[in-house]
């Protein structure tokens, strides 16, 4: 059985590996796939943190997902047409610039799982799953009524935002920046999980009457792990808009919500490396097996069903020979 | 805005609102009874729609239609309860919820492979459709009227079932305690089985029902099935008066709300940004209405008090 430290090391360096092998055998297309794997693992970090951590099964993180994604598209269209952004008697902008881009996008999503994190944790179990899940179709929703920004189809930008000493138009270096998002994400949870906050909600999780017996008020934790994964989602969302340089309801789909957590049980639930492995192995069959069918979630659902009847630790799981965290 | 056009639209949200409750009633059995969380009966409302559309297709007939989605379903359900949920009951609900939607994802690409992408199409049979007098000169699509009635019917006859029958007893004391009605000798796995392709036959049946009136698509179920539960989140787990009145709630508020909040905006604001602002807080309704619910209520009007 290997160690989880080892596994760790091992999936980011092969992480790494294969867009530089593609950028030198000249394969582009391999070097966006690895950039999408990369968004979509930071956006399972994130989930991750509430998930794994928290133990809160959230079913609708793609609202944060959506909210990052138009915290983008509503800047960037703003500035490629060259009108500013009207807020009452504020007006604003539009930008390029992906710093204050990614900035927006956590804080609107931040703000956003502090208002749904205050009204879902007020109930737990599968009221919180369903509850969850309906804030997340109310954004979807929204976002298709609201055609000032494109409804239902959505809002395109042409050339991809810009950020300081990066060329973000090659697509290694972009991948550099995603990359870069995701090991800060990874640092930031792995220091969480070891500090007080994270044993405090680790305890909430595993014996939520005990925790509070000796004192511990877990809902403020909880709310404030709420957030935090809320805006690391959010910052995902950003990226992932400036991958497609796209936007459009689908961000908010309640499926990309499912998909989240699916990337993360696939790979390990509460592990670190759990969404990176459940992103890459995600990426990989959708191109594969999308190629040779054109019914390729069949098999994903089979996967899936497997993996939860069989092997609850996901890869992570198997690997290392440990269950991990239950939620 | 006359009268007529807001009887009309009461009596669009009432027909909506009973269509969910024949959605959100099996949820909410199977959840009280099993403590299950389904997110794959959206599959089974578009099974039903599915053998509806196939079967009215062949033999032209809307009642063996309705009466194969009734059967395929609960066929439907019972295999997936046998082969797949049976091992989920004593599950956490992360598992219940990913095993449900890979049962999704199975459901919807299986149907995908075999019917294609285009809609299919079921036709209101002659004998039910065209328009009926109603008293005071309101003139409502018969079908819509049977719609209504058929599912106050099944509210009927699910009453019935659980309060006067000696399945609903069991299916009730299931809820309490079901190690003790195990203990007293009653064939628990058998009744999982049989609550679960009630609730699927249920849904297969709305799923035939609502086809005739929209077409029978791929993905049909998933927007249903999440209003579905809303609806039982505002009524309360597990409670299926709750799930009656939980229902029509989202269905007049869903209804009302897309017909007069952008009228009620044009009183004072003008009248397109009216109608913008107006349809996009009218699609989120509903879940307005259900937080409001959960601030006041947190486990439902009807829901058990923790």
């Amino acid at each position: 059985m290997i160690r989880e430290g080892y596994i760790n090391a091992i999936v980011l360096f092969g992480f790494l590996l294969i867009p530089i092998c593609a950028l030198i055998i000249e394969e582009p297309y391999t070097i966006t796939l690895a950039t999408r794997a990369a968004v979509l693992a930071l956006a399972a970090v994130g989930l991750n943190i509430a998930l794994g951590i928290g133990g809160l099964v959230s079913l609708g993180h793609a609202v944060f997902f959506g909210l990052g994604g138009y915290a983008m598209g509503i800047l960037a269209f703003h500035a490629q047409n060259y009108i500013p952004v009207e807020l009452g008697p504020l007006t604003i902008n539009g930008t390029k610039s992906m710093p204050i881009i990614w900035l927006t996008a956590v804080l609107v999503s931040a703000f956003a799982a502090l208002i749904i994190g205050l009204l879902s944790l007020r109930t737990t179990g599968v009221y919180f799953i369903m509850i969850t899940l309906a804030f997340g179709q109310m954004f979807f929703f929204f976002s298709i009524s609201w055609s000032a920004y494109g409804g239902e189809d959505g809002l395109s930008i042409y050339v991809r935002n810009v950020f300081p000493g990066v060329n973000t138009l090659v697509p290694i270096q972009f991948f550099g920046l995603c990359f870069t998002a995701l090991c800060v994400a990874l640092f930031v949870q792995s220091r969480l999980r070891a500090s007080i906050f994270g044993l405090v909600l680790n305890s909430a999780r595993q014996t939520p009457v005990r925790a509070e017996t000796v004192g511990l008020n877990p809902m403020r934790l909880k709310l404030l792990a709420f957030v935090i994964s809320g805006a690391i989602t959010g910052l995902a969302g950003a990226l992932f808009a400036d991958l497609n340089r796209f936007v459009s309801p689908t961000m908010f789909s309640w499926q990309l919500s499912g998909e989240l957590i699916v990337l993360i049980i696939i790979g390990g639930v509460g592990r670190l490396a759990g969404p990176v492995i459940g992103s890459a192995l995600f990426v990989t069959l959708e191109h594969f097996l999308g190629e040779f069918t054109d019914f390729w979630h069949i098999w994903l659902g089979l996967i899936l069903l497997l993996i939860v009847l069989f092997a609850r630790g996901g890869i992570i799981g198997i690997l290392t020979g440990k269950d991990g965290p239950h939620v | 805005m006359s009268a007529i056009l807001v009887i009309e639209q009461i009596l669009n949200g009432l027909q909506f609102g009973i269509m969910l409750f024949l959605m959100a009633a099996g949820l909410t059995l199977i959840f009280g009874v099993m403590g299950l969380i389904n997110l794959a009966h959206g599959s089974l409302y578009m099974v039903g729609a599915f053998a509806a559309a196939s079967v009215a297709g062949a033999t032209g007939s809307f009642l063996l239609a309705l009466v194969a989605a009734f059967t395929v379903a609960a066929f439907a359900g019972a295999i997936v309860e046998i082969v797949v949920i049976r091992r989920l009951y004593r599950a956490a609900h992360l598992d219940q919820v990913l095993a449900t939607f890979a049962l999704i994802l199975i459901f919807s690409e299986g149907t995908r492979w075999v019917f294609g992408s285009f809609p299919l199409f079921l036709d209101v049979p002659s004998y039910l459709s065209g328009p009926v007098t109603l008293p005071g000169g309101i003139e409502y699509p018969l079908y819509r009227l049977t719609l209504i009635g058929v599912g106050l019917l099944v509210a009927l006859g699910l009453w019935w079932l659980t309060a006067r029958t000696r399945i609903g007893i069991q299916i009730r004391a299931g809820e309490n305690d079901r190690e003790m009605i195990a203990a007293l000798g009653v064939d628990i796995s058998k009744l999982y089985t049989l609550v679960f392709a009630l609730g699927a036959a249920l849904a297969g049946l709305a799923g035939a029902l609502v086809g005739a009136i929209q077409s029978v698509q791929v993905g049909m179920g998933e927007p249903v099935l999440i209003l579905a539960f809303v609806v039982i989140v505002i009524g309360g787990i597990g409670s299926i008066k709750g799930a009656l009145i939980g229902a029509i709630l989202v269905g007049l508020t869903d209804t009302l709300g897309g017909i007069f909040l952008p009228e009620f905006l044009k009183l004072f604001m003008e009248s397109g940004a009216a109608t913008q602002t107006g349809s996009a807080l009218a699609s989120m309704a509903v879940y307005i209405l259900m937080s409001v619910v959960l601030i006041w209520r947190p486990t439902g009007l009807f829901g058990a008090r923790p």
